[in-house]
């Protein structure tokens, strides 16, 4: 097996709400307050090979961004370890970082927030090769003008601003901002969910084609399953932290396996079906600051039985290049097959 | 009967940029206990129509053209008091954000109370036993309890729950539900539409359910009608439309869902962007980004109708199912 | 690609983009606004200009004749021209006094609100960047600042250091930067979390770049909001000082001063030589705080709504 382009081993990112002199002082008086801790972000080990594409997939609070900016060396980590071709970064030397730091860059969800309004397209794409002297001052605005031309904007807009563009193109501003500094990983962070369907299929057809020509990596994380199967070699869920199942794209529409991927392909819409009877999965989700014990869908899960309550399950491989994390697939094979039973008909 | 009948409607803002014809000639019709799915892209003018209905159009813009009949009496150039009586009481509104119809610093109980005996003149206790049933009917459980809580104290799926029980409090004949599910997670997303399908059936309530996405109106809605640039361009029974779609619109928008392919099949890309709602081409709107359009396209095309289903192209395409 | 740029839905936003655009638009539509911002104009003008336009140079004591003393608007002097407003009680013509005053005014006024402005939208910035110890530090002085009278620190401040007038101008600094630092510091919170300041990050940019190159781009409106009325509270805040007695000594007349040394005889008849100082601090400070709250309507992003 070739070795991963990036890989997580236990990595972990917690967001601590610390207590303020006031709530100190409240304390002192018997508020009882305390820090929160939120585990966005709760041991997570992934692999991802160069070339691939990962499908990240996960609802709202799940952590996928935070583990995305992680990965990306926005947020640092609060433990566990990230390895960029094989190696720590947290040996590597500045340089060394810095030269990863660049090679991981990240494309938002929001192409409004995404650009600064008050740089133009040719400042907001330049600006970084140009910090880093990756480029000559004088040959900056050739380079922009290419970057521009490949990701299917007209070269002559450089001057503009980005609230001069549409929302599609304001996402390919972004892309050609993260393109200037020659990456090899590309994360996207629901980075097509804000358009509307008919810009959201030539945004992936963009990143395809940028795949193709310049043999990038991507971690592609959604909330939506339909474009996730599209883009996706490989697909791995998320639930509040956790990595539930991961597996290549077609075992894992063919056999899901955890009985949350299950409902969330149960309930993804499509135009095949009509007039359906929706059968949700109850239960809302979980607030991640006080996640439930155990496994953490037990409250929600059809399945759940009482070791769910107390034990978290860990990833094992039910099949090769298959992991899921579920009590389940500990059982005798007949509690499999109802499991496998939950499929809106 | 049906329960509402649109004719024709044409809503224009004003602006020193120009006139923006944000619905030009919207035509449809929602019988008593129907879903009818209303989708577009943004900009396309599927919110402004459902607004145009309740009469919140706000100026610079109004409604410059056409009738709503709704059950029979039409509601165009009705006072502001006269739609009050209508709006809440025989149709009500959900929209995307339900922080629209919340008030973040009224308990749920005071609100639903309100609105209760803003058009009916029954007691208190009345009016909190209707909101009891309300809260239970959207599937919120121990509902007497949460009648004390407070908006922010709800996640977005119960918020969104708690507004749609607030607009079926009067039972109304015909909700309006511009894009309810939007903002929600998948499994909530289900939880809602569960909650709607159930109710309408049992009702018999009309439901005009405004979208993008296309794969909820093809699981809610018995009728479907796609709308760009302001115009309805082609709608009919869902089945009808989705298994054989005619407009090259509507066609371009089910291949660009990469949902509605098998893996691996290419997306279909509509080349170009909507155009601006100041400055439209003459004819078919879409004839600029459209790959059968020829000349003919810069006139007007006239709907063509087909038993359940109908139309507005030059170019039909018979072929093309996806 | 055949897409080509929107015009932006002109009926909902504000035909400018930028912040000095919608400034400029903002007072020009308003016309309450538009007298206030020329009114500044021209007084800054005059007192740019002063030694040329005034009749006297009211410094030069030379020019000055005793016996013209106190005399009221319209008296001709020993030299034959008119007092327009007057003489003081050196015989200073009133007129010139007061273009030299507003001079002086202007300029403690201006330089204590840039330097305040300078300092605060630093701190504040920095506070909001690196967030933890050092905003909670940062922070908590400025709730200390915001929370003692100002006057009071800038009397007890002059107290101890005694006249003059780069010693007022530390003192407004002193109690003014806390203001800044507070408005930039909220205006970069909400910058702070938008993903450009993610993208820039992830680009590698150096700390320096972003705190000054994105971020601070992009808190000017409160900056220019709080600075404009800072500069009127700060022209008040030092004709109270003067008028007090222990702001700028006697040889730099500033318009609180003027004030003060008509103060005794005012009600004795010979109003102009407190009357005229008052209306001139009057209309300046008025018309500033009209261009401040204009501009506050126009830039406040609750008010844009973006």
């Amino acid at each position: 097996m070739t070795q991963p382009l990036i890989e997580a081993r236990e990595l972990s990112k917690r967001f601590t709400t610390r207590l303020d002199i006031a709530e100190r002082v409240a304390n002192l008086f018997g508020a009882g307050l305390e820090e929160r801790t939120v585990h966005a972000v709760d041991g997570v080990s992934l692999a991802i090979r160069p070339g691939e594409v990962l499908g990240l997939v996960g609802e709202s609070g799940c952590g996928k961004s935070t583990l995305g900016r992680v990965l990306a060396g926005i947020h640092p980590s609060s433990s566990g370890d990230v390895f960029w071709e094989g190696r720590n970064v947290a040996e590597l030397s500045a340089a060394e970082t810095r030269q990863a730091q660049l090679a991981a860059q990240m494309i938002f969800q929001d192409p409004m927030s995404s650009l600064n309004p008050r740089k133009t397209v040719a400042q907001a794409i330049g600006e970084a090769p140009l910090a880093h002297g990756m480029v000559r001052r004088g040959d900056v605005a050739a380079m922009v003008a290419d970057l521009m031309e490949r990701v299917g904007l007209d070269p002559s807009y450089a001057r503009r601003y980005p609230h001069q563009f549409s929302g599609g193109q304001r996402q390919r501003i972004g892309i050609a901002r993260a393109l200037a500094v020659q990456p090899r990983f590309l994360i996207c962070d629901e980075s097509v969910s804000a358009l509307d369907v008919s810009i959201q299929a030539q945004i992936l057809n963009l990143f395809m084609d940028l795949r193709a020509e310049l043999g990038l990596t991507y971690l592609f994380i959604s909330h939506d399953l339909g474009v996730v199967k599209h883009i996706s070699d490989r697909v791995a869920i998320m639930y509040l932290g956790r990595i539930v199942e991961s597996a290549d794209a077609d075992e894992f529409f063919a056999r899901p396996n955890h009985p949350y991927t299950q409902a969330l392909l149960a309930e993804m819409p499509t135009v095949k079906q009509r007039r359906r009877v929706f059968q949700p999965v109850k239960g809302e989700i979980p607030s991640p600051l006080h996640p439930p014990s155990g496994c953490h869908f037990h409250p929600r899960c059809p399945y759940a039985f009482e070791h769910c309550r107390i034990e978290r399950p860990a990833l094992r491989e039910i099949a090769p290049g298959h992991v899921s994390a579920c009590h389940l697939n500990d059982a005798p094979p007949t509690a499999r097959t109802t499991n496998a039973l939950h499929e809106t008909t | 009967m049906t329960t509402l009948t649109i004719e024709n409607l044409s809503t224009q803002f004003f602006s020193d940029a120009g006139i923006a014809k944000a619905v030009d000639g919207v035509s449809l019709s929602v019988g008593r206990g129907e879903i009818l799915g209303l989708v577009g892209e943004s900009g396309s003018g599927k919110s402004i129509t459902g607004f145009s209905i309740l009469g919140l159009v706000d100026p610079p813009g109004r409604i410059t053209d056409g009738r709503i009949l709704f059950q029979g009496e039409d509601l165009v150039g009705r006072s502001e008091r006269e739609m009050r009586a209508i709006r809440g009481k025989k149709i009500a509104m959900i929209f995307q954000d339900p922080m629209m119809t919340l008030n973040p610093v009224l308990s749920i109980e005071t609100q639903m109370v309100e609105t209760v005996r803003a058009h009916d003149k029954v007691d208190k206790a009345e009016a909190r036993r209707r909101a009891i049933e309300a809260l239970g009917l959207v599937g919120i459980p121990s509902p007497e309890e949460r009648l004390a809580a407070y908006p922010h104290q709800f996640s977005g799926g119960m918020r969104q729950r708690v507004a749609i029980a607030i607009a079926l409090l009067h039972r109304p004949d015909l909700i309006i539900a511009d894009e309810p599910t939007t903002a929600l997670d998948v499994t909530i997303q289900s939880q809602i539409l569960f909650e709607i399908q159930k109710l309408s059936q049992s009702f018999g309530m009309s439901l005009i359910w405004i979208s993008h996405d296309l794969g909820v109106v093809a699981g809610l809605a018995d009728k479907i009608a796609v709308m760009y640039a302001g115009r309805i361009v082609e709608s009919g029974s869902v089945d009808t439309v989705l298994d054989n779609p005619v407009h090259p619109y509507t066609i371009g928008l089910m291949r660009s869902v990469p949902a509605n392919l098998e893996r691996g099949e290419p997306l279909a890309t509509i080349p170009g962007m909507a155009p601006s709602p100041v400055n439209r081409p003459s004819g078919c709107p879409f004839r600029l980004r459209c790959f059968a359009a020829t000349e003919i396209c810069a006139s007007e095309p006239a709907e063509t109708i087909a038993g359940d289903h109908a139309w507005r192209c030059f170019h039909p395409q018979a072929e093309a199912a996806p | 690609m055949t897409d080509q740029p929107i015009s932006r839905r002109a009926w909902r936003l504000p035909s400018s983009d930028t912040v000095i655009g919608r400034a400029f638009n903002g007072l020009v539509t308003s016309p309450k606004a538009l007298v206030a911002a020329v009114l500044c104009i021209a007084l800054v003008l005059i007192a740019t200009f002063g030694p040329w336009l005034a009749p006297q140079n009211p410094y030069d004591l030379a020019a000055i004749d005793f016996f013209d003393a106190r005399l009221p608007p319209m008296s001709p002097s020993m030299t034959g021209s008119v007092y327009l407003l007057g003489t003081d009680g050196q015989g200073r013509d009133m007129l010139s006094a007061m273009i030299y005053g507003l001079r002086t005014s202007l300029v403690v006024g201006l330089l204590s609100g840039v330097v305040a402005l300078l300092i605060g939208t630093a701190l504040g910035l920095v506070a909001a960047y690196f967030g933890g110890r050092i905003d909670a530090l940062i922070m908590r002085v400025v709730d200390l600042m915001l929370g003692l009278p100002a006057i009071l620190v800038a009397l007890m401040l002059l107290a101890t250091l005694g006249q003059g007038m780069w010693k007022v101008v530390l003192a407004l600094v002193l109690v003014q930067w806390a203001q800044f630092a507070r408005a930039v510091r909220a205006a970069a919170l909400i910058e702070r979390g938008k993903e450009y300041i993610e993208a820039a990050v992830s680009l590698g940019l150096s700390k320096r770049r972003i705190l000054f190159g994105h971020m601070l781009p992009n808190c000017m409106a409160p900056i220019i909001v709080v600075g404009t009325l800072q500069v009127a509270s700060a022209i008040s805040a030092e004709a109270t000082l003067s008028f007090l007695g222990i702001g700028l000594p006697i040889t730099e007349p500033s318009l609180g001063l003027l004030i003060s040394n008509g103060y005794q005889t005012l009600l004795s008849g010979q109003y102009w030589i407190s009357v005229y100082p008052g209306l001139l601090l009057l209309v300046l400070v008025f018309s500033i705080n009209i261009v401040g709250d204009r501009l506050r309507e126009v830039l406040n992003p609750r008010f844009v709504g973006r």
